[in-house]
């Protein structure tokens, strides 16, 4: 019978933390303004509401356990947040990069630009293509451009990090039209001069305009900074034929064009297949770099989530101790109420409600604490170019949610038990106990 | 130790408390051994490498690629034992998502003189260097992908393409399967070497440079005056190296991944103030129940001291027990962890060093949790204690 009982809670359990976590924000209300109607219309809900007052105001006596609850929750919910908002920051970066009017062409079976390469005859090619957006000059909006890595100290480590530097063709900014100098001005085609973006200025070192920096023996001088908003930030831009002539580069590694449409993209795709001279592909910039963060991100996701999980069972065990304790401290006050007529689920969900409170409260200070820690902290990884992605951790409403939600999972887990144990106890030993 | 059953008895004298406390302990430390393991996974690269190698690069980044010329020039210098060269293919096996699964080096023959950490049978590395276009493959590479010795394996080349069919594609015979010297090492085995002469002759471009040289030398005190010498050859040209040891230069590359030692750090102080603060309310909780214990324990003879001692090995007991026993997990789940994972994850197994260190916190964290509540043991007034004041 008792492992019957057992067995039926743990099932419960399981159906309880898979809904919530399925749960959105609407519908969690919807509950609460249920529960709220239900203690102040019925008379279960009024005896449910007394019980649950009582044991809320003895919260201030056992202040130590209950700060268990709360301080265990808001680790596992800070710890979750966090790393989760790395995963989402990085994404978000990344996708932001590009959009579905500019197209990426590259060689076939390039995983990223700096594995491709596009010769000077196929860049040509490539700017005929059909599909590709023309100026006021009838000139094909393009840019056959060269990715490179330059070694430059990162600042909060000392050492050299790979620091990727973009030569651009003189059509790169109406491409990427959210790519504004913030400070100083653009480099001049044929000069050796750069301009670096707002995230790698933050996190390397000598990169302030004014600064020169040595490649292959020549100086080049950084005359300005660039803001776009994405993962451009990171790089340095300078002129492509000057870098690839300091590099000894024939060729480009990838061209981006601007499409008349979304659509003329299939267009031109078409004329590649049937252009034999072009072992090519094409697509779009944000297809392009939106991939680009898919297995980072995956990977961040899953570790915090089973950092979160085993997190959150040290978390569920805390709870227990603390709510079977409370049950135990109240369990002649919870018998005399059973005595003189209450019923068990006043008593179960007082327990529960009570436990879920202090949860939502450690869930609350957990994702604040990750909010102020680490919403917009800049870091910078490396990415699918071999070289750094400097990006801002993004603790985003959608992820507080989620550890609001995984915080009331552990609440409802720990609670549960100690809930029914007030309710089964018979009432003749809980009055003789003590 | 006398007294050990006496602090058995006490410990468990609450059943459900102490088990519910020793698994949040166990929770903790199986999350500090399967996070340790990692990080010592990223500085493993870093304190394996010999430390007799030096790894010299392009001053201006790891991708360019540097001149054949230099091979003769830093052979014949004082110091260095043995120059191996090698390149970076960057290519894929069927499809890209298997890009991290195995990596691609093309090498020259002394390489596997250099690096002694690839063991590979004696007949395997005869038919390797006997077919032109041979290559082997890691053990972990192998399982992970189903390749046997005597597959004929396409690679797409993502960076080069081969000149012989105009095409990205080139075929490999699988002629060895070499393995790790040590467990910790494994990463090593997510890789395929193939022939110099084979891919130096196909690619369609950069024909005669190498991307990076390895240099052996006679006695690691000598590493600085060589990389300095080697530095010395390109000074002011065009193509300036940069020699470092393989282990800062290995430090450097985990360096730009992130900081993985700060994010260890920062979970694990989460965790660890947690359970302080979760443990130290059980032994609080547990002494105050006990109050009138410890006083007839004073009455009957045991002095302050022996009080405070008791109650503090409890604590550590405690901790201890659970810690030990999350550890222990931790070093189980993760080969098993590995054999589900089939090759694609490598964690390497909890070493001394992470034991050592659980084992330092969890005497640390049992005084911790144990010094307040043993003090109010230890001044403990027999009489009030007894009349329950």
């Amino acid at each position: 019978m008792n492992f019957l009982i057992n067995f039926a809670t743990v099932i419960c359990i399981a159906i309880g933390v898979y809904v919530l976590a399925l749960l959105s924000w609407y519908v969690l209300l919807a509950l609460v303004v249920l529960l709220a109607l239900w203690m102040a219309l019925t008379r279960r809900g009024k005896q449910t509401w007394s019980v649950t007052k009582v044991g809320i105001a003895t919260i201030p006596q056992r202040l130590g356990s209950a700060s268990v609850i709360v301080v265990g929750i808001a680790g596992v919910v800070g710890v979750l947040v966090a790393l989760l908002a790395m995963g989402e920051g990085f994404k978000q970066t990344l996708s932001q990069t590009g959009d579905n009017v500019t197209a990426i062409v590259m060689r076939g079976g390039a995983t990223a630009e700096l594995s491709s390469g596009v010769s000077r005859d196929d860049a040509v090619l490539i700017a005929q293509l059909p599909g590709i957006m023309k100026d006021a000059q009838s000139k094909p909006i393009t840019s056959a451009e060269l990715v490179v890595v330059a070694n430059v100290p990162k600042k909060s480590s000392g050492t050299d990090a790979n620091v990727e530097l973009r030569g651009v063709g003189a059509q790169a900014f109406a491409l990427r039209p959210n790519v504004k100098i913030s400070a100083g001005r653009s480099f001049k085609p044929g000069l050796r001069e750069l301009i670096v973006g707002k995230g790698a200025l933050a996190q390397f070192a000598g990169l302030q305009p004014g600064a020169s920096m040595n490649l292959n023996n020549q100086q080049w001088d950084i005359v300005g900074i660039f803001e776009s908003g994405d993962s451009h930030e990171s790089e340095l831009w300078g002129d492509v034929e000057t870098i690839s002539a300091a590099y000894r580069r024939g060729g480009y590694q990838s061209v981006t064009v601007r499409l008349t449409s979304p659509d003329s993209l299939d267009q031109m795709k078409a004329a590649i297949v049937s252009d034999p001279r072009l072992k090519v592909e094409a697509k779009t910039t944000s297809d392009y770099y939106s991939a680009q963060s898919e297995g980072l991100t995956k990977v961040i996701t899953i570790i915090g989530i089973v950092i979160g999980t085993i997190m959150a069972i040290g978390a569920v065990f805390g709870a227990l101790n603390t709510m079977y304790a409370a049950v135990a401290m109240r369990a002649r006050e919870i018998a005399t109420l059973r005595a003189i007529g209450f019923r068990g689920v006043p008593v179960v969900v007082s327990v529960l409600l009570e436990t879920m409170l202090l949860a939502l409260a450690g869930g609350m200070l957990g994702g604040l604490i990750a909010w102020i820690i680490f919403n917009n902290y800049t870091v910078s990884t490396l990415g699918s170019n071999f070289s750094q992605v400097v990006f801002a951790f993004k603790v985003t409403p959608a992820l507080l949610w989620t550890g609001l939600k995984w915080a009331l999972a552990i609440g409802f887990v720990g609670g549960l038990f100690p809930a029914l144990r007030a309710a089964r106890v018979p009432v003749t030993t809980a009055l003789r106990e003590m | 130790m006398k007294y050990l059953h006496l602090i058995w008895a006490a410990l468990f004298r609450r059943k459900t408390r102490t088990v519910f406390t020793l698994l949040s302990v166990l929770a903790a430390f199986l999350l500090f051994g399967m996070l340790d393991a990692v990080r010592s996974a990223f500085d493993a690269g870093s304190s394996a490498a010999g430390v007799n190698r030096l790894v010299v690069s392009s001053r201006v980044s790891i991708i360019q690629a540097l001149p054949q010329s230099l091979l003769p020039r830093i052979q014949t210098m004082s110091g260095v034992k043995d120059v191996a060269y090698a390149n970076w293919f960057g290519g894929y096996y069927q499809d890209k998502k298997n890009q991290q699964l195995m990596f691609q080096i093309a090498i020259n023959p002394s390489y596997l003189d250099v690096y002694p950490e690839f063991v590979l049978a004696p007949e395997q590395r005869k038919a390797f260097e006997s077919t032109r276009t041979g290559a082997i493959v890691g053990e972990a590479a192998a399982k992970a992908l189903g390749i046997k010795i005597g597959d004929k394996i396409p690679i797409t080349g993502a960076i080069f393409s081969n000149k012989s069919n105009n095409e990205t594609t080139w075929t490999f015979d699988v002629v060895g399967i070499f393995h790790a010297s040590e467990a910790k090492m494994r990463g090593l085995e997510n890789q395929l070497l193939f022939r110099w002469d084979y891919f130096d002759e196909g690619r369609a471009f950069g024909a005669g440079t190498i991307g990076w040289y390895v240099v052996r030398v006679s006695s690691p005190d000598q590493s600085e005056k060589v990389a300095a010498a080697i530095d010395a050859l390109s000074a002011n040209s065009d193509h300036e190296t940069k020699t470092q040891t393989e282990e800062a230069f290995n430090l450097a590359f985990v360096k730009q991944l992130g900081d993985i030692g700060l994010i260890v750090g920062a979970i694990m102080a989460a965790v660890f103030f947690t359970l302080i603060l979760l443990t130290g309310n059980t032994m609080a909780q547990a002494v105050r129940e006990r109050i009138p214990e410890l006083a007839v324990l004073k009455t009957i003879g045991f002095s302050n001291q022996s009080i405070l001692g008791l109650v503090l090995a409890e604590a550590v007991l405690l901790i201890v027990l659970g810690g030990v026993i999350g550890l222990g997990l931790a070093q189980l789940l993760l080969p098993a962890i590995n054999a589900a994972g089939g090759g694609r994850i490598n964690f390497p197994s909890i070493g001394l060093s992470t034991w050592g260190t659980g084992i330092g916190l969890m005497l640390f964290i049992g005084l911790v949790v144990g010094v307040l509540p043993a003090l109010r043991g230890m001044r403990l007034s027999i009489v009030d204690a007894l009349a329950g004041r």
